[in-house]
């Protein structure tokens, strides 16, 4: 097995388990989402790395290159990333009404506020 | 930061070249690296650098949140409207060719067009966002 | 002209109307164009339907690319029927949504409520119709994002906190698709659904495909909320405002199902996901824990919501288990419990809705003799009800009917039991809340009776598509039965 060579998996892999670990473990609910951004990235870079192609140019068109990389994983990408930055406002932005309402962003508090109710 | 001199001027200096240059990046999409998604942040950036120096206040004044509302929606309503276009120049949605004489011309303006929409929705949308979360305490 | 244009009129009608909703930001005028668009959706959802009836399949490409290389639109029996299912229920319930709406809801937030309907309901439409793979995951995000928006406007401040739970757990979900299908795109180089499932057949026996297929399955199986994958569902529609409550319940799962029905059967195959794959053997098992633990669970809620949201995980292992017999009349059973649910659940929680109207509240302790203080609301109630138990002349029973029957063939006898164990279930739960509705004993200092005809009527027209679906089954089992053969890859 190649593992020197396959070394942007394993980036990926890395990365997609730190963000999950940031997630699950966490009990704050911005490092959640920090986790969670984390847990996109990688998936990020395992999109625009497979879209490189060995001795392929800039995917721009020009003389004298026959040779592209495949531009789709990163267009495909963009939108993934513009998704993210989406989710993470939307989620910040709950969390910002979550304090107001609690006056917390540790989960175990806002579990007890609303349990001994 | 609303009394510290330099940054007030640097500010002043910058913005409009942060402008422009979203401008550039914005219409040189076409031939080059650019686009809409990153121009409409860039020019977002340059709004939420004159919300940081004078204060979101003055950031709300400059641009109402009723027109930001009304902006957002004319970008989506703009890219939507060329798909709109086409399908009633009897093409499919989004068949840019039949927007001009020859397919090239079509494709040219259709992407200029759909490219442009995406910008201002882009740039309104990071304002809005900017907004939402710095200028929340306020009065 | 337009005939031929229908399949892109499905989805940009409800996307030209998100922005210009935003922009009108009075509540009735929003209300007004949600209602409307909603209607032009159903409108076109039925022509397309009957379209299909002609002449089989439609397929629509977008900017003149052709298939494999541009966005494309792929319509058949399969995605034609859910179509139907989610612009029927957004309809129905964006009549309701006035007044439930104006009572839960400030009046400077309207707007932006049905934006964010108008999204969602993009999002789902485009999920359903679309043959391209990561466009489906663009929709799937579009109509996730508008559904955390419309969860967290619930009045309860734990609509808050259900929403973000939701938001971390349904990105997690849609993150495993993105993944998934970023495998399958570097095993196949192809984004087009049917150009996949031709190419994935040479290359199927690969680690790759396998694990992309995994990554798939647990994602959609979060988006389904599959029991264990549920945690989010409950909160999510107790604590949405009435109307996201019932619209959700009615249509969002059920697009996912058909997502996770879509890759099995028409991208990886039969043979390769429910016989390379142990995915049979994992569903079966899943299905029914779901069915026995949530109807369980959904017996000690006191919020009614909460039980109907419990109800609706053990609806959803139905569901799986129909899919899990791997036959036809398993996957028939599956499609058509996918619309009666819809049907009951709509009800039920329009029913619930017009409670909380009234009542301000919807828990079983409040209850107390509203049989006879909203006699036709709790009308809709019992009907929904027996359909949810399965009782013979409602829609519920004809798809347990079909299960069972799916069952005995292949001679699965302990799901059979387990079908007739979770309707035993329902019944309790049920009955629980027609006993303290009828038989209770009234809380004073309670005016008002009815709702406003504005919400009963909706509820009614759900009640009524119950009742009539339980006795002419010709519309929906003729067309479900055609959908899973068309999945199965068959001529309809």
């Amino acid at each position: 097995m190649n593992v020197a060579g396959l070394y942007n998996y394993w980036i990926v892999i890395l990365l997609m388990m730190t963000g999950f670990y940031v997630v699950i473990s966490s009990g704050n609910l911005v490092k959640k989402i920090i986790g969670l951004n984390l847990f996109q990235a990688s998936v990020f870079i395992l999109y625009i790395s497979m879209g490189k192609v060995m001795n392929g140019a800039v995917p721009i068109l020009r003389e004298g290159v026959t040779t592209y990389s495949n531009p789709l994983p990163h267009v495909l990408i963009l939108t993934a990333i513009v998704v993210g930055v989406a989710t993470t406002a939307l989620g910040l932005a709950l969390v910002v009404r979550i304090r107001e309402a609690y006056g917390s962003v540790e989960e175990d508090d806002i579990h007890r506020q609303d349990e001994s109710l | 930061m609303r009394d510290n001199p330099v940054l007030r001027i640097v500010a002043k200096i910058i913005i409009p070249v942060i402008l422009l240059f979203a401008l550039y990046v914005q219409f040189h999409g076409d031939f080059g690296p650019g686009g809409g998604f990153q121009a409409g942040v860039i020019f977002a950036a340059g709004f939420i650098l004159y919300g940081l120096v004078f204060g979101t206040e003055a950031l709300r004044n400059a641009i109402p949140p009723g027109l930001l509302r009304f902006v957002i929606a004319l970008g989506l309503v703009l890219y939507a409207g060329v798909g709109a276009t086409t399908m009633l120049l009897g093409s499919d949605y989004l068949a840019y060719g039949a927007l001009a004489h020859d397919l090239i011309g079509g494709q040219h303006l259709g992407i200029f067009l759909v490219e442009l929409g995406v910008g201002i929705t882009v740039s309104a949308v990071i304002v809005t966002i900017f907004l939402a979360f710095a200028g929340r305490n306020d009065p | 002209m337009i005939s031929a244009q229908l399949p892109a009129l499905q989805v940009v009608v409800p996307l030209l109307a998100a922005p210009l909703c935003l922009v009108l930001h009075r509540p009735f005028a929003a209300w007004l164009l949600t209602f409307v668009v909603s209607g032009i959706s159903l409108l076109v959802s039925v022509a397309l339907l009957g379209q299909i009836l002609e002449q089989g399949v439609i397929d629509y490409t977008f900017g003149g690319w052709a298939a494999p290389f541009g966005i494309a639109y792929h319509i058949d029996f399969a995605n034609a029927y859910v179509l139907l299912i989610v612009t029927a229920i957004s309809t129905v319930v964006s009549i309701f949504a006035k007044r439930s709406v104006a009572s839960e809801i400030e009046a400077h937030s309207q707007g932006l409520f049905y934006t964010a309907w108008l999204l969602c309901l993009t999002g789902l439409l485009g999920i359903t119709i679309t043959g391209d793979a990561f466009n489906l995951f663009v929709f799937l995000e579009i109509s996730s994002l508008s559904s955390y928006v419309l969860i967290a406007m619930g009045n309860d401040r734990k609509a808050l906190t259900a929403a973000y739970q939701y938001l971390i757990m349904g990105t997690i979900g849609a993150t495993f698709i993105l993944i998934g299908i970023g495998l399958l795109y570097m095993l196949t180089g192809t984004l087009n659904m049917l150009d996949m499932a031709q190419r994935l057949v040479a290359v199927a026996d690969s680690r790759t495909a396998r694990t992309g297929f995994a990554f798939l399955t647990v994602g959609l199986g979060l988006k389904i909320a599959l029991f264990p994958l549920h945690l989010w569902l409950p909160n999510a529609y107790a604590y949405a405002p009435s109307a996201v409550s019932a619209f959700l319940a009615a249509t969002a799962t059920k697009v996912a199902v058909y997502v996770l029905l879509r890759f099995m059967f028409s991208v990886f195959g039969i043979d390769f996901a429910l016989g390379a794959m142990p995915l049979s053997t994992m569903l079966v098992v899943l299905g029914s824990v779901a069915v026995l633990s949530a109807s369980t669970v959904a017996i000690f809620q006191h919020n009614l919501k909460r039980m109907l949201a419990y109800s609706s995980i053990a609806q959803i292992g139905y569901l799986v288990l129909g899919v899990s017999l791997a036959t036809p009349a398993g996957l028939t059973a599956t499609l058509l419990h996918l619309f009666n649910h819809a049907l009951m659940k709509g009800a039920l929680f329009l029913a619930l809705g017009c409670i909380a109207w009234r009542l301000g509240s919807v828990r079983l302790g409040d209850l107390g003799g509203l049989g006879y203080r909203m006699p036709w609301t709790m009308g809709v109630f019992v009907i929904g009800g027996l359909s949810l138990i399965g009782l013979p002349l409602t829609a519920g029973f004809i798809s347990k009917w079909y299960l069972v029957l799916a069952a005995v063939e292949r001679g699965w006898w302990p799901v059979v039991l387990i079908i007739i164990a979770g309707s035993l279930l329902a019944v309790i739960y049920v009955w629980r809340v027609i006993e303290t509705a009828y038989l209770g004993k009234t809380k004073e200092a309670v005016s008002g009776t009815e709702a406003p005809l504005s919400m009963l009527v909706p509820a009614w027209l759900l009640a009524i598509a119950n009742l009539y679906f339980g006795m002419h089954t010709e519309l929906s089992a003729g067309i479900a039965s055609q959908a899973a053969m068309v999945l199965f890859g068959g001529q309809p």
